[in-house]
């Protein structure tokens, strides 16, 4: 631990570092990073971490890869501002500095006997797939699994080579839809939410993973209510801009709570006042 | 605390005081004039202490002038917070040195400097303590505000006069100073000058007052500084309406008032830099030419920014109307939920240093009437 032999006192803000080890391309603008931790602690699905690229800034994102991995940690981002664009360019050796993991997570030891409804619009597929493979991992304590996506368009499928392999296995069913189709397309075009009511056979036994743009997830939410959902089984994954991670920026306020610490996974029956409140 | 535990200290033992502070270590600061206004500096001797000055404060306006009387303390809440030096506004959190694939991330030291603040009033006790239970009693602690607070000396001052803007008395934090400090002055306006009626609030307080009181305090002194408080309260310049401020800003996120005040916001962010109580930060990364070192900085952030609430393709609160509603809905109600107790100590700053005058007392009003 290189950081270690500098005298210090445990700042909260103070990244450790790790290194890439791998890289790749996962639809358009979009990588994933694989990372040596060396000093991981492991995580829970639907947690995030603080990434540093040197000398550019920090940004939180969501962990993708399976808690099973232990120190190798998988990061999926969109290369759509300066930090994430510099994180897209790290080449495998390159450090960065890390800080987390951070939030609360999905409720995955909590599904036993649920059929359990996964509800995902284009990059929030990426913190649910932790909680996907964890689920796929102990397949028979849970009942129905439906993984319902949406994306704009096919090229901007995420993990679709995956999906695909969900997709032949018997033990989750996988629905995906597009806002819009372009020529070799078979599948659904339309909005996430219209396939919400075929994924739910018995809505009084089902809990429902969201993440996704926070209007898909009003409507999702709506949706799921609709088809018999309980607000107290719903759980989504809030995004707002986060600094600090630990509660002492004040950025990512909702409400009364703050998304880094209270968040970003919430129950619908905590926040579902809020989410109906525009600019809030 | 008993009368018999106040001492009369004067004008020489303050003085006395604060070359004690100087000499233990401690990095005195009180307030001075300078730039027109009163601003908290260092200061090595009564002297340099604001005597005969006092000021003006409306919504939107400050104006020093002359008391006409000597008194040291006459002035009401200065446009700085004593935040500046236990949260300051700008702090260095780690440097990244790189050699070749190698990055060394140094973290910067806790700060090792003891300050001494002279001329706390209670509102701003207040601030400090609300900014404790912020800074230090989550999860997370900040090391660095830790450090400072653990290392403070109060020396507090109750509030002979309350200011155009002052509201403590309807936010119970005020004026009288009653618990937070080492130790707690009233300024007794005397013909050969002040001298103050001072109660010790710590070991270290009662230690101090030991070596510089002249003697104990009479009944009498005792109930002029009492008098000189209960005046400051009963003339206050604003009051905050007496309503279940949560409750009632937590039910309105649509009213009406909302509009009207968005329509006077400037979103200058002049309210959070001079508010003792708002603790918001972002950071900031800098790197050296030759991309060999890099820095993070921390320094103080407005959620009336745009930046604030970015996140990619937008700023959640992208209207003035929301970003007013975030600061006022968070000071006074959602910051119960966060903290235990409320954003707001009455001190008026706000209203004061706000340039189109926008008083949060007359806004929470409006919302209330309904």
């Amino acid at each position: 631990m290189d950081q270690m032999a500098e005298p210090r006192m445990a700042h909260p803000l103070v990244p450790r570092v790790a290194h890439v080890r791998r890289r790749w391309r996962d639809g358009p603008d979009v990588w994933t990073l694989e990372i040596e931790d060396g000093a991981g602690s492991g995580f829970m699905p639907g947690q995030f971490n603080m990434l540093t690229v040197f000398g550019v800034g920090e940004v939180p994102i969501s962990l993708s890869g399976d808690p099973a991995d232990g120190n190798r940690i998988r990061h999926t981002v969109r290369a759509v501002g300066p930090v994430t664009r510099a994180l897209a360019r790290l080449r495998p050796g390159d450090p960065l500095g890390l800080r987390g993991p951070f939030g609360t997570g999905w409720p995955t030891d909590a599904l036993d006997g649920r059929d359990v409804v996964i509800v995902a619009g284009g990059l929030g597929l990426a913190p649910l797939r932790p909680a996907i493979l964890q689920l796929l991992a102990r397949r028979d304590r849970i009942g129905r699994l439906t993984l319902v996506y949406g994306a704009r368009s096919p090229d901007q499928i995420l993990f679709a080579r995956q999906q695909d392999r969900w997709g032949r296995r018997s033990d989750i069913e996988v629905a995906v839809t597009v806002d819009h189709a372009t020529s070799p397309w078979r599948g659904y075009v339309g909005v996430v939410t219209t396939l919400i009511p075929r994924a739910v056979s018995d809505p009084a036994n089902t809990v429902a993973l969201v993440c996704g743009p926070e209007i898909m997830m009003r409507f999702a939410a709506a949706a799921l209510t609709d088809a018999g959902l309980p607000e107290t089984a719903i759980h989504l994954s809030m995004e707002r801009n986060m600094k600090c991670a630990v509660g002492l920026c004040g950025h990512c306020q909702f409400g009364a709570d703050f998304l880094c610490r209270d968040g970003p996974v919430f129950r619908l029956d905590r926040i579902a006042r809020r989410l109906a409140l525009r600019e809030i | 605390m008993e009368p018999e535990d106040r001492v009369i200290v004067a004008i020489a033992g303050l003085n006395a005081l604060i070359g004690a502070l100087d000499r233990d270590g401690y990095r005195v600061l009180g307030p001075t004039v300078r730039d027109g206004v009163i601003a908290c500096g260092d200061i090595s001797g009564v002297d340099e202490l604001p005597a005969g000055w006092s000021d003006e404060q409306d919504g939107g306006r400050y104006r020093l002038t002359r008391s006409g009387a000597e008194t040291i303390f006459g002035f009401t809440s200065g446009a700085q917070a004593w935040k500046r030096f236990l949260h300051p506004p700008r702090q260095r959190l780690w440097r990244a040195t790189r050699d070749g694939d190698r990055v060394r991330v140094h973290a910067e030291p806790a700060p090792d400097e003891r300050f001494a603040f002279i001329g706390v009033r209670a509102c701003d006790l207040h601030a400090i303590a609300i900014q404790d239970r912020v800074l230090t009693e989550g999860a997370y602690p900040d090391p660095f505000y830790t450090a400072r607070r653990k290392e403070l000396f109060i020396v507090a001052v109750n509030c002979a006069r309350a200011g155009g803007t002052c509201f403590c008395t309807s936010m119970g934090t005020g004026p009288a100073a009653t618990s937070g400090f080492d130790i707690a002055l009233t300024e007794l306006p005397g013909e050969g000058g002040s001298s103050f009626v001072a109660q010790a609030g710590s070991p270290r307080g009662a230690a101090l007052l030991r070596d510089v009181a002249d003697r104990p305090a009479t009944a009498e002194e005792c109930a002029a500084a009492e008098a000189i408080v209960a005046r400051t309260a009963a003339s206050m310049g604003r009051a905050m309406p007496d309503h279940d401020l949560r409750a009632l800003l937590l039910d309105n996120p649509d009213h009406p008032r909302w509009d009207d005040v968005a329509d006077r916001c400037l979103t200058c962010g002049n309210c959070t830099m001079v508010c003792p109580t708002c603790f918001c930060t972002t950071t900031e990364d800098s790197a050296d030419l030759s991309g060999t070192e890099s820095t993070r900085t921390q320094r103080w952030e407005s959620c009336f920014t745009m930046d604030f609430s970015y996140i990619h393709g937008g700023s959640v609160r992208a209207s003035s109307r929301a970003r007013y509603r975030q600061w006022m809905t968070h000071k006074l109600a959602t910051w119960i939920d966060q903290f235990g107790t409320s954003g707001c100590v009455g001190c008026g700053r706000c209203i004061t240093w706000c340039p189109v005058g926008i008083d949060i007392t007359e806004e929470v009003a409006a919302i209330a009437q309904g």
